[in-house]
């Protein structure tokens, strides 16, 4: 393996790791918050319960965010010096001001978790919201880094120097709005969808049990209006992709031959030295509809752009399905749940069917989230700063970064089972005490 | 202008980030070396005054490394090229730290499975700030070169005087802890618990930091030098020695609180006499805070952020703070 190759690899684990706790970090402040304003509001216990279990919870979950967010604050030193060195002062703003929610983000968490009782029912739920409103903030502050890294803006190239940084104008980037909204939904229909499903399996054994009735409902009404808006952001953004890096929208759509009319391909193998796209469903005049409101519209397709700027064509558009896919389903069992709700108020969400597709897609919000990201991250390649500076020309001279790299790995799956087992234990399993609430 | 006062800013929050942050790795410590017949007890204080504190404590230093970043984007590039091995280890340091106590936290009160978090936390807390000091003190040393110029990735970190630093920062750390838990202690025995502690680390704070005030001589000429003949050096020498005579007379005589204060500025004048002698390198001796500065268009929103950030954050650390440990206005 090339130091390069672990670089990237070792990039690519500590977000795909990290993006699980951010997602959980930005919305699950939200249904908590949401179920002690409930509980306020009807002193009906189960939600006092349901409250402090979410607490707990996101404390755990949090902690992991934390800290494997302080790891990827150094890699981008650690691995990509080069690219900081000449991008720091450019994208540092949006950085700078994530700092400023983490810290409004872990004070405020602190004082909800450990403060029951310490402050005022009023200062708690407000301190609850604090969470979540900096949690979401913090969100939307990396995206926009991220988003320059897509459509680089604010500066002035002269020989190769940037030169008048305009730190406002950087964040203000073409990308910056559609990433950030997407991403934002996708925090939410994906962590909405997960707890949702997860308390749906728990009533399908226990069907009468009040605690996962709320703890449901409350986490499906955000996942489902998030999950039902999800497709259009995906579709702003995928116009966004076709007008400002036309060779990463050809890649993840599998589109060779630029033309007028260009077809959609769900699904299909982008063969890449035969320069086709085979076994897809082709939906004609689709990608130019999609992509530019225009059925007749020009698509250019790869073979316009040079070979050794080509990001790994396959790769980027198996993600691409595998999130739209996911993102359909979400959208239609939102329908469904929405559906339901309005006729069947008093029994909802309880319907063994029902649950049962919740259950089955809890996961597929995370799916699509890693999906998505794969889609612009491995799309951008092989730039790390879209036309402007290539990834290899960024990484470090460090020899043997394979071994941080299986050391990072090995670490975040140990970790990650850890998790997983605790949050079992501790969260998830039915509350003695309010049992057959 | 605009660049050493950001350069100072950042100063500030290593300072605050040593005396937050540190004190929960010193807390660590203390878990780890826990003994008597309050050991339980003493666990159980440590593990509440860390509980609601340490994440956002913690953000100190990312708040350090994003201004380093924005600010003297080559300074970090130098930083993250030369000490990627001690860096990579102390981010391993920060995973268990962080996860082994949150988990031991919330985990049930299975006690094997308790002691093994217990363990992993203490260690992790320990092998972090030495890592920390090391880098900090490599930062220092006036060794870290480019690779271009022939420049190493160990030998500028695996050498005396970054150790010296490193065994520094645990004993400032630990010496940190004891004397905040002498504060948060409810009862008398336990106080005293660590009101001995503090005195031993305290006595481990003055001979680490005559240990790495000798190897600086060859170890980090440059600070040497400064810290020998710079304008700022005696002043600071004196004070620092005046805060530490004072935190040692206040905890012999039990007055908890002064000592909180006093050892708080100890530590905070040691780190401004290095920082003061590390001026106006920031990576000695490739980087000043001149030639590393990015442009004024960055530094200037740059500070303006900083300044409306600490305007929002100072009420809400204030509120943590009082709601948790009691300071009172
Ligand atoms: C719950 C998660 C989720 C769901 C259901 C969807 N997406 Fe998505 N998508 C993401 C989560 C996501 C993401 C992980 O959040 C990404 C990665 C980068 C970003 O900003 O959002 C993303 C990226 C992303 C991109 C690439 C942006 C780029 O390369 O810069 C496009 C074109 C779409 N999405 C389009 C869609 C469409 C048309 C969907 C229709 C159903 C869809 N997404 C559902
Ligand atoms: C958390 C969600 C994210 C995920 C899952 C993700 C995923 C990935 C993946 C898979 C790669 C490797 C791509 C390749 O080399 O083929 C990568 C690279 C990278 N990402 Fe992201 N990314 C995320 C967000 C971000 C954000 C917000 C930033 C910056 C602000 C960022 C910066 C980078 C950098 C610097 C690289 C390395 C250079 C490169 O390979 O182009 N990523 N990411
Ligand atoms: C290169 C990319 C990234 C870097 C350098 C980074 C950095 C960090 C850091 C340092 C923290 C810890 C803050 C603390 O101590 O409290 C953190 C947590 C967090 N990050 Fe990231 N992050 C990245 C990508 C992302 C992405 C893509 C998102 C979401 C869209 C995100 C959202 C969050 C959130 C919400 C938290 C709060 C902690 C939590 O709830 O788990 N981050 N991140």
């Amino acid at each position: 393996m090339s130091d390069l190759l672990a670089a990237r690899s070792q990039m690519a684990v500590s977000l795909i790791f990290h993006i699980v706790f951010a997602a959980i970090g930005i919305a699950m402040p939200l249904l908590m918050v949401i179920a002690e304003w409930r509980w306020q509001r009807t002193g009906d216990e189960e939600y006092l319960t349901l409250a402090k279990r979410w607490g707990r919870g996101t404390a755990i979950l949090f902690a992991v965010g934390a800290v494997s967010g302080t790891v990827l604050s150094f890699e981008l030193g650690l691995l990509w010096p080069r690219f900081m060195g000449y991008a720091g002062a450019i994208i540092g703003m949006p950085f700078s001001l994530e700092g400023f929610a983490f810290f409004t983000e872990a004070v405020f968490l602190g004082v909800y978790l450990y403060g029951w009782g310490k402050v005022s029912p009023r200062a708690h739920l407000l301190s609850g919201v604090a969470v979540a409103v900096s949690g979401m903030l913090s969100g939307i502050f990396v995206v926009i880094a991220n988003a320059w890294m897509n459509t680089p803006a604010g500066f002035t190239l002269v020989n190769g120097v940037p030169t008048d940084i305009r730190p406002f104008a950087a964040m203000a980037n073409p990308h910056a709005f559609p990433q950030t909204l997407h991403m934002t939904l996708a925090a939410y229909a994906a962590t909405g969808f997960a707890v949702a499903g997860i308390h749906a399996l728990l009533l399908r054994r226990d069907p009468n049990n009040g605690f996962h009735r709320k703890a449901c409902g409350i986490a499906l009404a955000v996942g489902a209006v998030t999950a039902v808006l999800q497709p259009f952001s995906g579709d702003i953004m995928a116009k966004a992709v076709a007008r400002n890096q036309p060779v990463k929208l050809a890649a993840f759509e599998g589109h060779f031959e630029t033309r007028r009319g260009a077809p959609l391909h769900i699904g299909g193998w982008p063969d890449e030295t035969k320069g086709e796209t085979r076994w897809a469903l082709k939906i004609p005049k689709g990608l130019s509809l999609l992509a530019f409101n225009d059925p007749d519209a020009e698509v250019r397709g790869l073979n316009d752009f040079p070979r050794e700027n080509w990001p790994p064509v396959a790769i980027v558009h198996l993600a691409f399905q595998l999130m739209v896919a996911c993102g359909t389903v979400m959208a239609l069992v939102g329908l469904w749940a929405t559906w339901r709700r309005w006729r069947h108020p008093v029994s909802w969400p309880a319907s063994r069917r029902f649950l049962l597709a919740l259950a089955l897609s809890a996961p597929l919000g995370f799916v699509a989230i890693e999906a998505g990201w794969i889609v612009t991250e491995v799309g951008r390649q092989p730039w790390i700063i879209y036309g402007i500076m290539r990834t290899e020309d960024a990484v470090t001279p460090m020899p043997g970064l394979i071994v941080p790299f299986l050391t990072f790995t090995v670490l975040y799956l140990l970790l990650g089972a850890m998790t997983v087992w605790l949050i079992w234990r501790q969260v998830i399993a039915s509350p003695r005490g309010a049992r057959h609430g | 202008m605009v660049e050493v006062i950001i350069a100072g800013l950042m100063a500030g929050a290593l300072i605050l980030y040593a005396l937050l942050g540190g004190a929960d790795y010193g807390g660590g410590v203390w878990d780890l070396l826990a003994t008597g017949p309050r050991a339980r007890e003493q666990r159980q204080l440590i593990a509440d005054a860390i509980a609601p504190v340490w994440e956002a404590n913690h953000v100190w230093l990312i708040l350090v490394l994003v201004i380093l970043f924005t600010a003297f984007p080559p300074a970090f590039a130098a930083i993250g090229t030369a000490l990627h091995i001690p860096l990579t280890l102390m981010l391993v340091g920060v995973v268990l730290r962080g996860t082994a106590f949150t988990f031991r936290h919330y985990d049930d009160q299975h006690d094997q499975v308790q002691r093994r978090w217990s363990l992993i936390f203490s260690i992790a807390s320990i092998i972090t700030p030495i890592l920390l000091g090391v880098s900090v003190g490599a930062v220092a040393s006036g060794n870290i070169r480019a690779p271009e110029a022939g420049g190493s990735f160990i030998w500028p970190w695996l050498a005396p005087f970054p150790f010296a630093v490193g065994f520094l920062a645990l004993a400032l750390f630990a010496f940190l802890a004891a004397v905040f838990l002498t504060v948060e202690a409810g009862d008398r025995a336990l106080a005293d618990d660590f009101r001995r502690r503090a005195i031993w680390a305290g006595i481990a704070v003055f001979v680490t930091a005559g240990l790495a005030l000798l190897l600086a001589r060859r170890g980090a000429p440059i600070i040497w030098e400064h810290l020998l003949r710079g304008r700022w050096a005696a002043p600071l020498q004196i004070a620092t020695a005046l805060a530490a005579i004072g935190a040692f007379a206040a905890l012999w005589t039990r007055r908890f609180r002064l000592s909180r204060l006093l050892a708080a500025a100890q530590v905070s004048l040691i780190l401004a006499g290095w920082a003061t002698a590390q001026f106006p390198w920031l990576v000695v001796p490739e980087h000043t805070i001149q030639s590393a500065a990015a442009p004024d268009s960055v530094l200037r929103p740059l500070l303006v952020a900083l300044l409306i950030g600490a305007l929002v954050l100072a009420p809400s650390v204030y509120t943590l703070m009082r709601v948790f440990k009691g300071v009172k206005s």
